[in-house]
């Protein structure tokens, strides 16, 4: 135990006084994901004569727009200090639904099939994506099961769900019909506002409102609070619990939006779509800067780490890298990611100890206790 | 002062000396220039005050920490240690406050874990089990070596503890408050096992706070006070009265009760509260216990650790909850709210441990002085910016929080300025009566001066106030009443004029074995 104790705070130690000389390493550490995407951008554009274009870079903000709104959702999750591994089933299980109601809704006891319009099919999708948020947010909050395992247990049964719905099958027909009046499915995913893809338009409202909470709203606070030490936002009577069960349910629709975009991108809905999404969220956040502990992380990052993603990968398909290379190189991208996470929430800890001698050991105490609340309890 | 009755010992009883040790952290001296001896086969006992320097000095013995000058001397002999595993090698072991073995495995597995006993095709378990059977046993222990830690009591885990520090050779070893967790019996054994210990040529350095207790089983006493030794003497000259005296210091001054002002209504009121242990244990940490406190008023909770002080000041402000009774603030009862609504209704608590309890890590000094009252600047939906400002820079400016603006992040202030944020937070609510429990835990002289001073001023204005310490000191500050707790419940109450003794023998501090045996203070 003692051991463990010292060393990385003589480590902290360092890194720190290092940093103090080194304000250009700061710089392009702290700066990483957005000098990534720079990097990424020149690389390929010399690689590839397609792939700095006006239209080139439209189709890849399309691409990211789908990884993007995920990620603003698991930023949430993240900022909690939890991870949401259902998005990408909750986004399968979206699309089928929409897919579903699309097709109309056969009521038998009536003998009428009712045919929503698209709007209507969108809100009530949204409403599904809360849903399943609210699941995973009650499971985790009020009967504390793992976010990890909760999440994991919720991907199963959503992933189930859709496949269920379809038997297993796809709606190739989301076009409606006019004489039905539930056309206009495809606007999602075809239409452009000023030349802009919809879905990057909804990225970037979805990234605004994100913001604005984050920076300017009290919920913000609250989730920065009890992510990075719940038990003091808690005391601070912050709504730890309503906050917890809230940034699943804000991830859900979140997962749900995607679903309809990329239903409508895809123009048919299948309940495979989103397998491995919220992978590539979660890496997108952590790319991000965020830290899966909690606390720290904010939207300008993990749209930088959605973009990085998103033009690395298009970007190799476009010179024509193998898919397996694909894999292998999305892959360091975030374990480097990570390690650099890792250097800078480290030297950001001031070693307290070096400014108060006795509450050093006082730290040492808590984290004694902390680790077994049984001694706790019986030494009072 | 200092010079009294200190007595050099021949040099070939000092197994380990420590010279002229210092250890600087920041701005603060934990340690100013110690000399420190053990003695051979003896058993050397350390008193201090919470924040004396007594952890610190331990650490360095036992290479946890290394000085930032001086030297340690083993056998005569200069040496350095850079790890406790270093230290562990040359026969050093420390046992600490919170035991550090692993609840999950066997008593054999911790007693060999990180060395264990390898054979060519893995570990010799058998030859392990033999070797900690007779550990065990030579400490007169009935523990099958088998058995899960965590099925053991308190008592036989510490007894695992020592076996395992015997089992790597210790010739000296080190206890950090042993007997906080023990009950009577236990307590016995291990005084038959120190004594035990030191026949077979152990020497062993103790630290508690139950100076009787340390009293009976010591056999040289050395005071440690502000990072320097004040005394040193030979247990048999001594009493419990040197003791304190040596600890407390006589000069020490931290003001006294605010006056000249009437005290207001009844602004909290406990009645009959109790804390049942969540552990299922039948005793209460939280006895039916009341308590009225009025507009104004300071008062001083006392009490040795488990006596249930945190408790009660967790239940008041709503994190614990309540097994019986009813709170109320200003009339008003308050015993189902939840802390978000005591907040609003004018209740708040700064918490014991502030790392854990007080401050969120991850954000700035502003964030966190704002994060209690964020509601009171919400226009529409969105917090407004200036307002927000404007609180922060009042609440540096009233609370005296040494910072650069509000931007740095909170892990950057001093352990007293990190308090004087917590402290800021909770006023910025608005409180009506405020909570502290052990608000002066950690921090330096200078910073306790600073907060105590800012109850009085607080006070003054009519708050009520009501802290808890584990320092008799600071009872006798700035308490208009001073209430002793003991087993959850008030075991005493005093007015400002109220000794050091009388605080501590109410306390169970200076009594062993139960109430019957007062100390002869």
């Amino acid at each position: 135990m003692s051991v463990t104790d010292t060393s990385p705070t003589a480590k902290r130690m360092r890194l720190g006084a290092i940093g103090d000389n080194f304000d250009l390493a700061r710089l392009l550490l702290e700066g990483r994901a957005f000098f990534a995407l720079i990097v990424i951008v020149v690389v390929f554009s010399f690689l590839s004569p397609y792939y700095f274009t006006v239209g080139n870079f439209l189709t890849m903000a399309t691409h990211v727009a789908i990884f993007g709104i995920l990620a603003v959702g698991m930023l949430l999750v993240i900022l909690n200090g939890g991870i949401d591994l259902s998005v990408g089933s909750t986004l399968g299980l979206s699309g089928v639904v929409a897919g579903f109601l699309m097709q109309g809704v056969t009521l038998n006891a009536v003998g009428v099939v009712l045919f929503p319009p698209v709007w209507v099919v969108a809100v009530l999708t949204c409403a599904l994506g809360a849903f399943v948020g609210l699941i995973n947010g009650v499971l985790i909050a009020r009967f504390k099961v793992p976010a990890f395992v909760a999440t994991l247990g919720v991907m199963y049964v959503a992933r189930g769900v859709a496949l269920l719905i379809t038997n297993g099958l796809t709606y190739n027909n989301l076009g409606g019909r006019p004489d039905l009046g539930n056309t206009g499915f495809d606007w999602l995913g075809f239409n452009r506002l000023l030349g802009v893809p919809i879905g990057v338009v909804v990225l970037v409202i979805v990234a605004v409102i994100g913001s604005l909470v984050l920076t300017r709203a009290p919920f913000g606070r609250w989730l920065y609070a009890s992510g990075g030490n719940e038990r003091a936002a808690e005391l601070s009577g912050v709504p730890v619990k309503f906050v917890q069960v809230t940034v699943y349910v804000l991830s859900g629709v979140c997962a749900a939006i995607t679903g309809l975009i990329l239903s409508s991108q895809l123009t048919s809905a299948g309940p495979t779509a989103g397998a491995s999404y919220e992978l590539t969220a979660i890496a997108a956040v952590v790319i991000g800067g965020a830290a899966l502990t909690g606390g720290r992380g904010n939207i300008r990052g993990t749209l930088l780490g959605a973009f990085v993603i998103g033009f690395l990968s298009d970007g190799l398909v476009i010179i024509g890298i193998s898919s397996y290379w694909q894999t292998v190189f999305t892959g360091a991208v975030i374990v480097f990611a990570v390690l650099l996470n890792a250097v800078q929430y480290r030297r950001r800890v001031k070693p307290s100890g070096s400014t108060d001698g006795p509450s050093t050991s006082q730290q040492q105490d808590g984290a004694a206790r902390k680790a077994d609340p049984a001694l706790e309890k019986t030494a009072g | 002062m200092t010079t009294a009755s200190h007595i050099e010992p021949p040099a070939a009883d000092v197994v380990l000396a420590a010279r002229n040790i210092a250890k600087i952290y920041g701005s603060t001296h934990a340690l100013k220039g110690v000399n420190f001896d053990v003695r051979r086969g003896k058993v050397t006992a350390l008193f201090g005050e919470n924040g004396a320097g007594k952890s610190t000095l331990m650490k360095v013995l036992s290479g946890v920490i290394t000085p930032t000058s001086g030297s340690i001397e083993l056998d005569g002999g200069r040496v350095a240690f850079n790890s406790s595993t270093e230290a562990r090698d040359l026969g050093i072991s420390i046992i600490h406050q919170e035991l550090s073995l692993a609840p999950n495995l066997s008593v054999r597995d911790n007693i060999f874990m990180g060395r264990e006993l390898r054979t060519a095709t893995g570990v010799d378990f058998a030859e392990e089990a033999r070797q900690a059977r007779a550990l065990i046993a030579d400490l007169e222990e009935e523990i099958d070596p088998l058995t899960l830690v965590e099925d053991l009591r308190l008592g036989q885990q510490q007894i695992v503890e020592i076996a395992r520090a015997l089992s790597v050779n210790s010739r000296i070893l080190i206890m950090d408050e042993p007997t906080s967790a023990l009950s009577a019996t236990e307590v016995e054994v291990l005084f038959r096992v120190i004594r035990d210990l030191t026949s077979r040529g152990v020497s062993i350095v103790y630290i508690s706070h139950h100076l009787e207790e340390a009293l009976q089983v010591t056999d040289y006493a050395v005071v440690l006070r502000d990072g320097a030794i004040t005394a040193t003497a030979d247990a048999k000259d001594i009493d419990l009265e040197w003791i304190v005296r040596h600890m407390v210091g006589e000069n020490f001054d931290l003001g006294s009760p605010p006056t000249n002002y009437e005290f207001g209504d009844v602004a909290l009121s406990i009645e009959d509260v109790s804390v049942a242990d969540p552990s299922g244990s039948d005793n209460a940490l939280v006895d039916h216990m009341s308590l009225e406190v009025r507009a104004g008023e300071i008062v001083c909770i006392y009490g040795l650790m488990g006596a249930g002080r945190t408790e009660l000041l967790e239940c008041v402000a709503g994190r614990v909850p309540m097994t019986g009774g009813r709170i109320f603030i200003g009339g008003e009862e308050i015993s189902r709210l939840s802390i978000a609504e005591r907040i609003a209704k004018g209740l708040a608590l700064v918490p014991e441990d502030r790392q854990r309890d007080g401050l969120v890590q991850t954000m700035s000094v502003g964030a966190n002085l704002s994060l209690a009252s964020i509601s009171a600047f919400v226009r529409g939906m969105l917090l407004n910016r200036s307002r927000e400002r404007e609180l922060i820079n009042k609440s540096i400016r009233n609370v005296r929080i040494k910072t650069e603006g509000a931007s740095p992040p909170i892990g950057s202030l001093s352990g007293g300025n990190q308090q004087k944020v917590v402290i800021g937070k909770v006023l910025a609510t608005g409180p009506k009566v405020i909570l502290l429990d052990e608000p002066n835990r950690g921090i330096d002289v200078g910073a306790k001066a600073e907060v105590i001073r800012l109850l009085g001023e607080r006070a003054a204005q009519g708050l009520a106030v009501v802290f808890s310490t584990s320092e008799v000191a600071e009872c006798l500050s700035i308490a208009h009443r001073i209430i002793v707790m003991r087993r959850g419940r008030i075991s005493a109450q005093f007015g400002s004029n109220v000794t050091k003794e009388e605080i501590m023998a109410a306390s169970g501090e200076a009594v062993v074995g139960g109430p019957s045996r007062r100390a002869k203070l």
